[in-house]
């Protein structure tokens, strides 16, 4: 039984952001699949953290009651989310802070425009968040003559690099050391504290440059922009998780922070992230604990930014919760686990995927927030080996609803398919010749000439063009030799003649 | 209509007519359970955990406490350390010349706290199980940028601070306070996943565990 489906909410808008895919997926998978330093670098990349997943989730005795736990918190959270996002716009609120609400990518990207100049900043410092990359953000900064500069090291060589991030919690996995290096030598200087010329290619050479680039970014930004992986609703508490101390950085030195956060980032209660400061470091990095969490509830007089702003946004998110079928996609912790035990992820990458969201997770997430038929390949870039759903750690059944995507592929085509479609073109113009008496009469002498195409076998078995696609699995009559109306015509002539 | 009225409106027309969900069951291990892990077992935990993460560790006694923070910091050759407003356990107020603790009254500038050589603080909560430490700001703590900005962060944790596990932890920490979550030092596996230790916070987390 199909269950109804919502089909009037607003999706993420096209032309904003990097949601959609720009060519399907089979084909930019083809090209990812001849890259072999790719495939290496992805095969060591997923290899080297599922191990460490699976050693440190074996360690908790109650893994399975926390997995249990994180999904029911998040399906309570998306029964009821109108009134947890009320919650936590007035506990936010009472504490100092400001919320706005987008419903798009274009008013989120308006909004935080608007608060960077209101501050007087022409450059921002930004701590890595999948928010603002879904909406593009550092883009629409730019437009507005805004220097957004990207602190995460792997997020650091994307910009640098003029590239795209190819997995979730390692961007820059698709380059090597060599790469790195050559990329820090020739942008680093362009845009700030050049890298020392004598930069060698070893990890901790790279990072050092990195820290020095960006230790006077962070001493003289006047605004961070970050994402959060939590919000509490119950007391407004904003959660970050990361190694590096980039955002620690981000979300203290600066006077004015701006947080865009995704509106099903909730949880309701405080004690709701004894969970998921269970879940997500262990299913990310495959670390007992990440490095650093930082947590904040508005201002606090004195110790960090003095002006703090939170922009709640959708863009596709009502749209994904209106399919009961595919709304616990929502329940996503954005940890990256199911990208690095899926087989079609670690031989593509994820720039096959064309959307923020790549691997089985976006294989979801994307189609439902942009509306399927815009990322209609998709929901087929899986060979539904359930593999992602064992290890999600808040139990999302993404097999099942890649199979329910399909499906809606399926009907969305069905239904486009009252704007002219091959089949359709065929039955107007059908329509047009037989409503002439003149037309239909020439039509039929012209189809004698179909006999040409006829065999032996007084059948025609291949179409030219859209036509094929009906020949390609059956085979068409002949047309008879002379049509039913000349037949009668002549005979009618032959009778005049002879009376 | 306003964007908040109308993401709202998208909500509740998006869940009409859903049923409400199940009640969570909180059958993991819950702060309310009783501790597994006590004493000098528990203390072992959290110095491994630490130990795994590559953060250095030095065991003391309250009665110990400051020459054990001054043996750390003599050996590391740091003679000006920032420390917070408030009290810092007993003896820390005591140490020997050549040692200059800095003040955070008025408070220190992003770039003086970059020319200091270290910052020392106490903590709110520690957990044994992963090796995390947790400043909230308060006595002994100060501000989130003290142990940010300076490249060695010296933190003393007194055996009642030390708790098993995550629950636990959570449930002794006040949400209106800022959170700082410490495990280990600064890291990055960000290039062909070669872990480097010390990116931007502090490249050197040093514990002095005190029972």
């Amino acid at each position: 039984m199909t269950q109804p489906v919502f089909l009037g909410m607003p999706t993420a808008p096209p032309g904003v952001g990097r949601l959609r895919a720009p060519r399907p997926f089979p084909e930019a998978a083809r090209d990812a699949l001849g890259d072999a330093q790719l495939r290496r670098n992805l095969a060591k990349a997923t290899g080297t953290i599922r191990a460490k997943r699976a050693a440190v989730v074996e360690e908790l005795p109650d893994w399975a009651e926390l997995r249990a736990a994180g999904a029911a918190i998040k399906d309570q959270v998306l029964a009821g989310l109108d009134g947890y996002l009320v919650q936590l716009e007035e506990q936010v609120t009472a504490r100092g802070g400001v919320v706005h609400w987008a419903r798009d990518a274009t008013e989120a990207n308006r909004i935080v425009t608007d608060l960077v100049r209101a501050a007087g900043a022409d450059e921002v410092v930004k701590v890595k968040s999948m928010a603002t990359q879904e909406i593009g953000l550092n883009e629409a900064l730019a437009e507005a003559g805004i220097a957004a500069w990207e602190t995460d090291l792997a997020e650091l060589i994307v910009q640098l690099g003029h590239d795209s991030p190819s997995h979730i919690l390692v961007p820059a996995i698709h380059r090597n050391r060599a790469e790195i290096r050559e990329i820090f030598l020739r942008e680093m200087g362009a845009v700030g504290l050049p890298a020392p010329p004598d930069l060698t290619d070893e990890p901790r050479a790279l990072a050092e440059a990195a820290r020095l680039h960006l230790r006077r970014k962070f001493l003289e930004a006047g605004v961070a922009i970050s994402g959060a992986n939590f919000a509490v609703a119950s007391t407004g508490t904003l959660a970050v998780v990361e190694s590096e101390g980039n955002g620690r950085m981000c979300l203290t030195l600066p006077r004015v922070l701006i947080t865009v956060m995704g509106i099903e980032k909730l949880v309701p209660a405080w004690r709701d992230l004894e969970v998921f400061l269970q879940l997500l470091p262990r299913s990310s990095t495959g670390e007992r604990m990440n490095p650093y969490t930082s947590m904040w509830t508005g201002v606090h007089a004195g110790d960090g930014p003095q002006e703090f702003h939170l922009v709640l946004l959708d863009n596709g998110r009502t749209a994904t919760l209106a399919d009961p079928q595919g709304r616990s996609a929502l329940r996503c912790i954005r940890c990256s686990a199911c990208l690095n035990v899926c087989p079609v992820y670690e031989r593509t990458g994820g720039h096959a995927y064309g959307s923020v969201y790549p691997g089985p997770i976006g294989a979801v997430l994307s189609p439902q927030m942009t509306g399927v038929s815009d990322n209609a390949s998709l929901p087929y870039a899986s060979t539904l080996c359930g593999a992602c759903y064992d290890v999600c750690p808040v139990a999302i059944d993404i097999p099942q609803m890649l199979v329910h995507l399909r499906s809606r592929v399926v009907e969305t085509k069905r239904e486009a398919a009252r704007a002219p479609t091959p089949e359709q073109a065929v039955m107007s113009s059908a329509a047009w010749v037989m409503e002439s008496p003149a037309r239909w009469t020439g039509a039929l002498r012209a189809a004698r000439l179909g006999r040409l195409l006829g065999g032996r076998r007084g059948k025609i078995t291949s179409l030219p063009p859209p036509l094929s696609a009906w020949t390609g699995t059956r085979d068409a009559p002949l047309p008879p030799s002379q049509p039913f109306r000349d037949w009668w015509a002549k005979r009618e002539r032959a009778r005049r003649r002879s009376s | 209509m306003s964007a908040r009225e109308e993401v709202l409106a998208r909500v509740r027309a998006a869940l009409a007519g859903g049923d409400p969900p199940p009640p969570v069951a909180r059958s993991y291990r819950t702060a309310e359970d009783p501790p597994t892990l006590a004493g000098e077992e528990l203390l072992e935990l959290l110095v491994d955990r630490l130990v795994d993460y590559r953060a250095l560790v030095r065991r003391s006694t309250t009665a110990m406490v400051a020459a054990t923070v001054v043996a750390a910091l003599t050996e590391r050759g740091a003679r000006r350390i920032a420390v917070a407003d408030g009290i810092l356990p007993e003896g820390l107020d005591r140490l020997e010349p050549g040692i200059e603790l800095v003040g955070d009254r008025p408070p220190l500038t992003p770039a003086q706290l970059d020319g200091l050589d270290g910052v020392l603080t106490g903590c709110a909560v520690a957990i044994a199980e992963t090796g995390t430490i947790v400043l909230d700001a308060g006595a002994g703590q100060g501000r989130r940028v003290l142990s940010l900005v300076p490249d060695y962060h010296l933190v003393v944790v007194t055996a009642a601070q030390v708790v098993a596990t995550v629950p636990v932890a959570l449930a002794r920490l006040d949400p209106a306070r800022p959170q700082t979550w410490i495990s280990g030092p600064s890291a990055t596996s960000d290039i062909e996943l070669d872990r480097v230790e010390g990116v931007h916070g502090p490249r050197t987390l040093e514990v002095i565990l005190c029972s």
